[in-house]
């Protein structure tokens, strides 16, 4: 597809996107359309949202990185932010977003096993 | 605290008009984080600040516009970064009540000033109603 922006690796059912550089508003919102594209065009159970390379996640970034996951959730998938650098981290509690509701894994690793986890409360929760 | 600090050389100055330059921001503040000796966390948090006041000028400046300048500073054998955000917009009404947590004009989250207030060691807000506003925040080397 011609607008998109951000490259998405399909591994299994999961799509892994990372993203990098520094993200301007209109980018970050292309992201979100895309990456809410690719869910519902392909048959994937699963993303994870790779922000290792992101040295800046401001409140605007956080929260579409929350929107993202929540419309993945919606659309019938699970999904993790995966590696958020620590001095990021501490950056964002101390700003105060609120990101508790957020499953997030250390690494991708990590995340695939978080999303394994996720699918399998969600099949178990249907059962009688 | 700010009022004492000694200023190494001329601040960069640049106009914040678009989204753009909100990237010019956080890198011309990034470079000075680096060349004050700021850790990776505390430059983290005085760029992130930075992109939050710089968005605030966007968002609620008149015509979204505003001016910006960074500079280095040094006290007692300490280096910090000095970054000052001015517009011409609305200005606030209430300094106390947007200072606090929740508080927003715009139906956003209200985490601007608050929120940036406590990434950095000191952060001094002057508006009146009509008159733009003025945000100066200090980030210190430890």
């Amino acid at each position: 597809m011609t607008d998109d922006v951000v490259p998405v690796m399909k591994i299994g059912d999961t799509l892994l996107v990372a993203l990098q550089g520094d993200l301007d508003d209109t980018t970050v919102i292309q992201i979100e359309e895309q990456l809410t594209r690719e869910i519902a065009h392909t048959s994937a159970t699963g993303m994870l949202i790779d922000v290792s390379r992101l040295s800046v996640v401001d409140s605007f970034i956080a929260r579409v990185l929350a929107r993202i996951v929540a419309m993945v959730r919606l659309l019938g998938a699970q999904a993790a932010v995966v590696g958020i650098q620590p001095a990021v981290a501490i950056t964002l509690v101390e700003l105060g977003v609120p990101m508790g509701h957020l499953d997030t894994a250390l690494n991708a690793e990590q995340g695939l096993a978080l999303l394994r986890r996720l699918r399998h409360d969600d099949a178990g929760a249907d059962r009688p | 605290m700010t009022t004492h600090a000694a200023t190494d050389r001329e601040p960069a100055v640049f106009e914040i008009a678009h989204e753009a330059d909100l990237i010019r921001v956080r890198k011309v503040l990034r470079a000075e984080a680096q060349t004050a000796g700021l850790n990776l966390v505390d430059a983290t948090k005085l760029i992130t600040a930075g992109s939050e006041l710089a968005r605030n000028i966007l968002n609620y400046a008149t015509g979204g516009r505003g001016r910006v300048s960074v500079e280095r500073v040094h006290q007692q054998g300490r280096q910090g970064v000095r970054a000052t955000f001015a517009d011409g917009g609305p200005g606030i009404d209430d300094i106390e009540a947007a200072l606090a947590d929740g508080f927003s004009s715009s139906g956003s989250m209200g985490l601007g000033l608050p929120g940036s207030r406590r990434l950095v060691d000191d952060m001094t807000l002057t508006s009146a109603p009509g008159s733009g506003t003025t945000v100066v925040i200090v980030k210190w080397q430890r």
